[in-house]
Parts: C-alpha cells; structure tokens; sequence
C-alpha cells in the first residue's frame, strides 16, 4: 500500500473507533490525525474528486445554505460533504478522507476564519459567499479582519473559480471587484423590506469614500439594494435575483428564483437568502436551473436549525439564535405566534456560542418579547437574558430564571398547556443540550432530521 | 427632563453600547423621571447646556480614524459639558479617546480629544474576556473587555478600579478605567450598565441634580446583581 493510502486508511479506523466507542469526536479526529500524518493531505484528497470542490461560508446560514445546495446537486452528482459544525479544515480534512467511493464533487461549509486556509489549499471550482455579520467578536476579532482575509483569499483564487456573493452585502460584494466569473445573488422585492436599518446593522458606511450608504430597500441587519449617496458605488446588478417572495409562517414561503417559481419549506426571509444562494451554486456546477428551482420544495432544514418536537399533548419549535441579526430574524418569524405565548430562551456562554454575551443587548426583544404570555430565561447566562428581558419590558411576573436546561425545557412545556407551543430559542451548545434532553425524553421528532453526511 | 447624548451611534455602538441608553432611559423612566435620547451625528455640534448624559462607545478599528477626527471638533463642547454638571461615560474605543493619542505599531499616531491624561499603545494580541473589578467602597465592576490598545494613565489620573480578574486597561499595571470629575473611562462592555446598576445611578444622579431634581429613589436590583455575581464568578474561574 502506498504510504499515504496507508495513511488515510489509518486516520479513517481512527475515525469510526471513536464513533463505535461512543466517544464522539468521529467528525473531526480522523482529519486532525491525518494532517499530522500528512500536512497536504488536504490538497491530495480534493485533487482526486473529478468535478472539484465548492466551499460555502457566511456569518449566518452556512450550514443551511450548504445542505440545500448539496439536496439540489446530489441527485445529479454524488456529492462529498462535511458535518454540520464540523467546518474547520480538520472537519474538511476528515470529511475527504472518509468520502464515498463514488463521490465526484466535495462540497464543504467553512468556518469564515478557517476559510482562506481551506480555499488556498484545495482551489475550489466554486465559492460561495453569504453575509457577514458581527457574530463572536471575542472569537473571531471584528468584521473588518474577515473581510480583509476574504478579499486577500479571493485575491489570490484562481481566475477560473467562480464566485457566487451576497450583492446585498456591501462587505461581499465588494469580493467582486476586478474579477470574472461572478455570480451576484440577492433580493428584488420591496413587499418583504424592512423600514429601516435596524439597530443591530453593519457595514453601513461606503467602502470606497466612507460616505453613508442608503438603502432603497433593507431585507435582514445591513442586507439589501444598497448604494453609496456620494460615490455612485452601490449593489452590483443581480444575475440571481429572488422575487415575489410570499412568506407563509412558519411553513415557509414561496418565491422566484431568476423567474423561476419555487417553494422553500423552512421559514423567514434569511432562508429566501440561503435558497437563492444555494440555487445559484447548484447552477453555477451544472444542475439545470427548471430542476434545481423545483427541488427546492423537497428541502427541510438541517438537524437543529429549524425543528418542531411533539412532546405529548403539547409541541416545541426551537429556533436557533447566535447573533443580534439571526436572533432578530428568528423574532421577527415568530412574532405572531409569540404573541400571547411560551417562550425559552437560552443563552449560553461556551466558546461555540461565544464568550461575550453582550450581543443580546443589539437584538430587538423589546419588539416581541412584552407581548409574550410567558418567558423563561435558561442557560449559564440565564441571569443575563432575564436582565436583558427586564430592560425589554418584560413584566417581572411573566419573566422567570430557570438556570438548568433540561428543567427549563420541561417548565415551558408546562405552562405551554395542552395542546400549546412552547417555543424555544437556544443558543448553539445550548441546541445540542436541549435535543439531548429531548432524546433522553424519547420525544419523537414528527420532522425529519437530516443526518450528518 | 434629562438629556442622553449617544455619540456618533451608528459607528459607535459595536459591543451592544446601546444597551448602556437602554439602561438609563429604563432606570429613569421607572422612576418617573422624564428623559429624552438625543444622538449626535457625524458633523453636528453638541449642545453643552442641553446633553446630561454624553455616552461614546466602541467601534470598529476602520471607523476609528473617522471618529476620531469628528470627535476632536468637538473638544471644547465636551469639556464646556462636563464643566456645566453633564457626565461622560466612554467605553473601549471611546475611553481611548478621551486620551492624548493613540500610538500605532509604526510610530504613527492618532490624537484624541485630551480631556483625561493618558495615552494608549497598540498592542500585539488582543486583551479579551470577562473582567472583575474592584472600585473600593465595596463596588465591583463586571464585564467583558476586548481591546488591542494598551491603555497608560498620566500619573494623577485616577482609575474606575483595580483589577481582581481579567487584564484592565494594559495587562501590566492592574488597573481599569479612569475618573475624572465628570468622566468615567473603562474598557469593560457587556454591556457596562446593566450588571453594574451603581455606575448606572451615579451617572444618573448627576444629570438629575444639574436639573434641580432630588435623590434617585431605590430600585428592586435583585436581578441585576444575580447577573453580575454570575459574571464575577466566571471572570474568576477563567483568570487567565
């Protein structure tokens, strides 16, 4: 056996060891050994999928976005994927070096800081670029620092790689200047636009002259059609644009993707952005655009981003919040059925949540939360969201601190009453702890949960 | 009525700084005192009879020439505020300012307003976590700090503090902030008012006293202090 096939063989046993001995870790342990083995292995293994490699990132979406790209390619093309979270260049790393034997396109989601590094090493085909939000400063340091490695990353791209960007974005469009093979993905529908730029917005200055910009239309945080009032700079035209957008709830919505009608299954206007994006990937890789636009209605979201649990006589719909402008979108597709309901929030304050939980302060609570029946506050920081609550106006005998997870959990159910919603808003790690517990629980799940490729 | 000046918000506000007006507009109203929010935009004047309460935050690193440059213009209304009775409480980038200067990695400087004696240096790492502060009198101080900037206070300058855990304003000399007469300097957001409801009162205070009012009645802080012990007891446990 060669030498590195020996290698990859070993990291591999490694691999689904640790998965059999219940230890976990089988998503990334295979990819950290291997790279110690053999540091390129990484360029070794992509140079063998016959029709390259795409790679998706994004403060927001990433997981979503990659999952629905990959359910619109995968029926053509056997597609090799990384797991949800998994999304550092070890997650890659062990992603290939455990690929189905037939797979002819690798399709990863990066971490936007591990971006450039994968980028460099593989040569991706394509790459897709969502938005850029504040998410995780005490992680990740500012916005500024990844964008700036965005664009030395995208400097140094190979010029027949196609990029597909947010144009919504300004920090992402910008990506675009001086190269080809740009596809520019956005939205084009003043009935679904915001009244203003919230509180919680980014990059709302020119990146070329400093001056303000002005939106004719704001659809989520500082995304929309944008442009600089001094300069002239302002969003690149649309070659994927998403149109007639109609929410329905928490059903989804329907929309048009480039003119083509679509229904997309998981709620809120961020997920009108994670199809289009994902769309125009599939499109920009081969998949006919009638075939990918009709896919789409057979998508349902990735485990945990979007999921409804029957928990008896009563449900939970647990929506995950990382960042002011995630948390703001959840709210805002929840809002109706908040009104008069059970709400959990918890907030967590691990590394993969992030340290500093100062953020729940630029999300928009005061919007939605009074209205609510009841609000349980969980989480290492569940004093902090309750305080963050009591500033929202709150009324201190609807608010309550239930510190333990699976006790809050079962607290919301409770006063959700039968045949009542409690409805679920959990940081990352907190996710991962809520679905333990409702596991534990035996509660079945009456959607499908998409498994970890 | 009292009036809150948040300065240059929509570049200042990056570590949730709006928190800090929500803060006191709540504090206030709960109390039944009435209060007005008043933000200064790039290029406009501050009115130094009318702003009680002058808030600048942090923002991102390429603003902060931008800020900087506004920010100095506005020098001599700033100190003519504080002067007249009004406050000023500057978090991160907004504590730099209040400095001399700021000294970058190649000799390069960036000057500030100077209303308080003291300059900062760019630092090679950043300084982040959650700090623990001790402001005597029995007050502790919690938050989150993170700054590149070493922060270095001219020899009568006093400090918010001492730092129990955490780095503070250099990660060498143990301490956090500064006061002068009318300013509050820190690096600690979390924001900084909702888990330390004192600095919050005290602030508060004054601006009611510059317009003839009394004490500030007491508030059920029950929560806010169940939140910051949580916050003391995790910047302790991480003491780095």
């Amino acid at each position: 056996m060669p030498l590195f096939a020996a290698k990859a063989a070993a990291a591999r046993t490694l691999g689904s060891l640790s998965r059999r001995s219940g230890r976990g870790g089988g998503t990334t342990l295979p990819g950290r050994a291997l790279l110690r083995l053999a540091p390129d292995a990484i360029e070794r293994m992509a140079a063998r999928l016959p029709d390259g490699v795409a790679l998706v990132s994004a403060t927001n979406g990433k997981t979503t976005t990659a999952a629905l790209a990959a359910a619109l390619i995968q029926p053509d093309l056997a597609v090799c994927r990384n797991a949800a979270g998994a999304n550092l260049t070890s997650g890659v790393a062990s992603a290939l070096v455990s690929r189905p034997a037939a797979a002819r396109l690798g399709l990863f989601e990066v971490d936007e800081f591990a971006l450039p590094e994968v980028a460099a090493r593989i040569g991706p085909r394509a790459v897709l670029l969502g938005n850029l939000f504040r998410d995780q400063l005490d992680r990740y340091g500012e916005l500024e620092l990844i964008a700036r490695r965005w664009r030395e990353m995208v400097d140094r791209l190979p010029v027949t790689t196609t990029l597909v960007l947010c144009a919504d974005d300004p920090l992402v469009a910008a990506l675009g200047e001086g190269r080809e093979n740009v596809v520019y993905v956005g939205l084009d529908d003043p009935s679904v636009a915001l009244a203003g730029l919230p509180h919680a917005a980014d990059s709302i200055t020119c990146r070329r002259c400093g001056a303000a910009l002005v939106y004719d239309a704001v659809y989520l945080g500082h995304l929309g059609a944008w442009r600089c009032g001094d300069c002239g700079t302002g969003r690149p035209p649309l070659t994927v644009a998403a149109t007639e957008i109609r929410p329905r709830g928490l059903a989804g919505s329907s929309l048009r993707l480039d003119g083509r009608p679509a229904t997309l299954a998981l709620p809120g206007i961020y997920n009108a952005y994670n199809a289009a994006g994902a769309y125009a990937l599939a499109v920009a890789l081969g998949v006919a655009p009638e075939t990918a636009a009709d896919r789409i209605g057979g998508f349902r979201a990735p485990f945990g981003r979007f999921e409804r649990i029957a928990a008896g006589d009563r449900e939970a719909v647990l929506l995950l919040i990382k960042n002011p402008a995630g948390a703001n979108e959840a709210l805002r597709t929840l809002a109706p059925q908040i009104t008069g309901g059970v709400v959990l929030l918890v907030l967590n304050d691990r590394i993969a949540d992030g340290r500093d939980v100062s953020w729940i302060w630029d999300v928009d609570f005061e919007d939605v939360l009074p209205a609510a029946r009841h609000v349980v506050c969980s989480g290492t920081r569940a004093a902090d969201i309750a305080l963050r609550c009591r500033y929202a106006d709150v009324e201190p005998a609807r608010l309550e601190v239930v510190v333990d997870p699976a006790a809050a959990f079962d607290r919301a159910l409770a006063l959700a009453e039968a045949g009542g919603t409690a409805y679920v808003l959990p940081t990352y790690t907190a996710m991962l702890e809520l679905q333990r517990t409702a596991t534990a629980r035996g509660l079945v799940r009456p959607y499908w949960e998409e498994r970890a490729p | 009525m009292i009036t809150i000046v948040p300065v240059y918000p929509s570049l200042l506000s990056i570590y949730a700084d709006r928190g800090n007006v929500r803060v006191l507009v709540q504090r206030a109203a709960w109390r039944g005192i009435a209060v007005r929010v008043e933000p200064l935009g790039l290029g406009e004047t501050l009115d130094p009879a009318r702003a009680d309460l002058i808030l600048i935050g942090g923002g991102q690193d390429r603003d902060q020439l931008l800020v900087a440059d506004a920010l100095r213009t506005q020098t001599s209304q700033l100190r003519a505020a504080v002067d007249d009775g009004a406050s000023i409480l500057a978090v991160c980038g907004g504590f730099q300012l209040l400095g001399h200067r700021y000294r970058g990695h190649h000799g390069d400087e960036m000057l500030g307003t100077g209303l308080v004696d003291l300059e900062t240096i760019a630092g090679d790492t950043r300084l982040i976590g959650n700090v623990l502060v001790d402001c005597g009198e029995g007050r502790t101080m919690v938050g989150f700090e993170n700054h590149a900037g070493r922060t270095f206070l001219g020899s009568d300058t006093r400090p918010l503090g001492s730092v129990v855990a955490g780095a503070g304003n250099n990660g060498a000399d143990g301490l956090e902030g500064c006061r002068a007469p009318g300013i509050i300097g820190t690096y600690v957001h979390g924001p900084l008012l909702p888990k330390n409801p004192w600095i919050a009162d005290e602030l508060l205070a004054r601006a009611v006293a510059r317009r003839g009012g009394g004490a500030l009645a007491p508030l059920d802080d029950a929560l806010e202090l169940q939140a910051a012990a949580g916050a003391a007891r995790i910047a302790r446990a991480e003491r780095r």
